[in-house]
């Protein structure tokens, strides 16, 4: 437990830098915002003066840095300029979307992955080892809004499977009541099966194509460490002890695989995180994401460091969580 | 020739023609590169004439793509957007291999106070998601192309010092190294004569993985309208151009330029496994 708090204490450093980082990035943003923000023309120069004051634009760098730290740390992070909302607010309302959405991805890229991994590592040369070669090859070479694109045209325009791509719900049907912000969570609470399963087909395209995007690292990863692992001494050993064939799979060979896997499965979802932004234009979908695409081309420069600030810490998170896993499959790593 | 040059000779002829698969990559390598030098000269109609009568159309004979929504030939304009789209991806790898390499076997060779502070700059840089940070940079920096290449240098270079420093900090204390301080050589001097070039190939495997990722980085910055703007003929646009038809059937505006883009990035992936056989055959997977 102190050695989780120890690492956790380690991320702090990271984290400030990642708010240096932000603060500079959104500063030397081209443009204005005072004008944007006064960009009624009933307003005079004055007027124009008077809004960069009340934003402290007019304050020298180090200043406005100090009341941007002062603001964050009361969960201040500034209103948006286009939505008049405050950033916080905004970033939390879109951020159950972005999460359901990707959640589902990961959970679906999982499934995938570590079992045609490790077959693919059983049975060398087999079909299913082709077959998870030639999708580790594929799925890095597929920009997701092409694979989003194509998985459109295929199964809304040809097949009519899938509903029309645009956004979490079919504009006439009823928002569920937000309980978690997951729709398909807060209408099985409200006893509504037809609005998830109406959820639940909406996201299905965006949760395969983000899916299909992380199934290759994540393929190729279980396969190399399933192969090392069953080449190694202990599974040897095992083997000439004569246990059963399950039990060395299983118990032996696959935990001990588990761990360059998590690993990856770290740096997937930061990808995936990152992917989903293109995802998210391609499928309408209301997420953190398009909002952030919205804020740049608005030049509104407080969602955007907001957002940056949101997604860095949860890579931290992510991170923080990666390695107490490692730490719980094998002991002998240090946190 | 002497007998390493017909070893590594050995090796590449192995590698290419011992795997299908490696001589497609380095075939198609050929075929993008000479399609990125000779395409302006040799396609069948100017990428950028709009035609509102022939709008929209499906691929033919004479317009072996399609036509956009615009009336323009969808070939032609990727087969021209290829020099724009290699440019930046091959623009972004060697800025960053250069910077990121030179400046992470100055902090791995010498340590210090330097390697603390970039160390803590690269963490920071890798807390990211990487695609954010560069559409977040593009923003900063202004919307154009040439910013677009330095985002994505930017975003790369963690691999790179990462990768140089890890080098360096495993060499600066092997025995060449003190056989040639003893033979008089300065710090200098070891680094770029002997440290160096002793780092040439996992960086070349490095940056061939890159360019991959370089290209789908670019298409996917000016297919969120970032960097390249219209009516240039550029993979990521087009693609987003073509969006708008999908729903409705008109496949062809999307799919050819994404095809485009997809083969690139399967060639440039293939050809760093090639390249990896060939240059250190014990990372083979």
């Amino acid at each position: 437990m102190s050695r989780i708090l120890i690492r956790l204490a380690s991320a702090v450093p990271t984290l400030f830098g990642v708010v240096i980082v932000t603060f500079l990035l959104t500063r030397v943003l081209p443009g204005d915002p005072a004008v944007f923000f006064a960009s009624n023309p009933s307003m005079t120069a004055e007027d124009v003066d008077a809004v960069r004051v009340s934003l402290g634009l007019d304050q020298p760098l180090l200043v406005q840095f100090r009341i941007y730290l002062v603001d964050l740390l009361h969960g201040n992070l500034g209103n948006s300029l286009s939505t008049g909302q405050t950033v916080a607010a905004e970033l939390a309302r879109r951020l159950p979307a972005s999460a359901e959405l990707t959640l589902v991805a990961f959970v679906l890229a999982i499934a995938v992955s570590l079992p045609l991994g490790a077959v693919a590592a059983l049975r060398p040369r087999s079909l299913v080892d082709h077959l998870s070669r030639v999708i580790a090859t594929l799925g890095v070479s597929m920009p997701t809004f092409v694979t989003g694109l194509l998985l459109i045209f295929l199964f809304y325009f040809l097949i009519g499977w899938a509903p029309e791509p645009i956004g979490r719900l079919d504009p006439f049907m009823f928002e569920p009541e937000r309980v978690t912000g997951f729709y398909t969570i807060d209408a099985l609470l409200e006893g509504d099966p037809a609005a998830a399963r109406a959820a639940l087909a909406q996201m299905m395209l965006p949760a395969i194509t983000t899916a299909l995007f992380a199934l290759a690292p994540l393929t190729r990863m279980t396969r190399a460490a399933m192969l090392e692992v069953l080449g190694s001494e202990f599974i040897r050993t095992a083997r000439a002890s004569g246990l059963g064939r399950r039990k060395i799979v299983v118990t032996y060979a696959f935990r001990n695989a588990m761990v360059p896997v998590v690993t990856t499965m770290g740096m997937t979802f930061s990808y995936m995180l990152g992917a989903n932004v293109l995802v998210e234009q391609v499928f309408s979908w209301p997420g953190v994401g398009a909002f952030a695409i919205d804020s740049i081309i608005n030049l509104d420069y407080a969602p955007l460091q907001g957002f940056m600030l949101m997604m860095a810490a949860i890579f931290i998170l992510v991170n923080l969580t990666v390695d107490v896993v490692i730490a719980l499959l094998d002991p002998r790593a240090a946190l | 020739m002497t007998p390493l040059m017909r070893d590594r000779l050995d090796t590449v002829r192995h590698v290419l023609f011992g795997n299908p698969l490696n001589l497609l990559a380095f075939g198609l390598f050929l075929l993008i590169l000479l399609t990125a030098l000779l395409a302006p000269a040799l396609v069948p109609h100017d990428p950028l004439r709009t035609n509102a009568q022939s709008a929209l159309q499906g691929p033919s004979a004479r317009f072996w793509f399609g036509t956009d929504q615009l009336g323009r030939d969808i070939f032609s304009r990727v087969m021209v957007a290829t020099r724009l789209d290699l440019l930046i991806a091959f623009g972004a790898v060697i800025l960053s291999g250069m910077i990121g390499s030179l400046v992470g076997a100055m902090i791995g060779f010498w340590g210090g106070f330097w390697d603390g502070v970039v160390s803590r700059l690269v963490d920071v840089l890798m807390a990211f998601p990487l695609f954010v940070l560069a559409m977040a940079l593009v923003a900063a920096l202004g919307n154009t192309v040439v910013n677009v290449v330095y985002a994505t240098a930017v975003v790369n270079l963690p691999f790179y010092i990462r990768l140089a420093r890890g080098e360096m900090r495993v060499r600066r204390s092997l025995g060449y190294v003190e056989a040639a301080r003893v033979g008089g050589s300065g710090d200098w001097r070891i680094l770029t004569r002997f440290l160096m070039p002793a780092m040439a190939a996992p960086l070349v495997i490095q940056a061939s993985v890159n360019l991959g990722w370089a290209v789908l980085n670019a298409a996917g910055l000016s297919f969120l309208g970032l960097g390249v703007r219209p009516p240039t003929p550029e993979w990521g646009i087009m693609v987003a151009e073509g969006a708008r038809y999908i729903s409705s059937g008109q496949w062809w505006v999307a799919v050819f330029p994404g095809l485009a883009l997809m083969v690139t990035v399967f060639t440039f992936n293939l050809m760093g496994d090639a390249l990896r056989d060939i240059l250190d055959p014990r990372l083979r997977t």
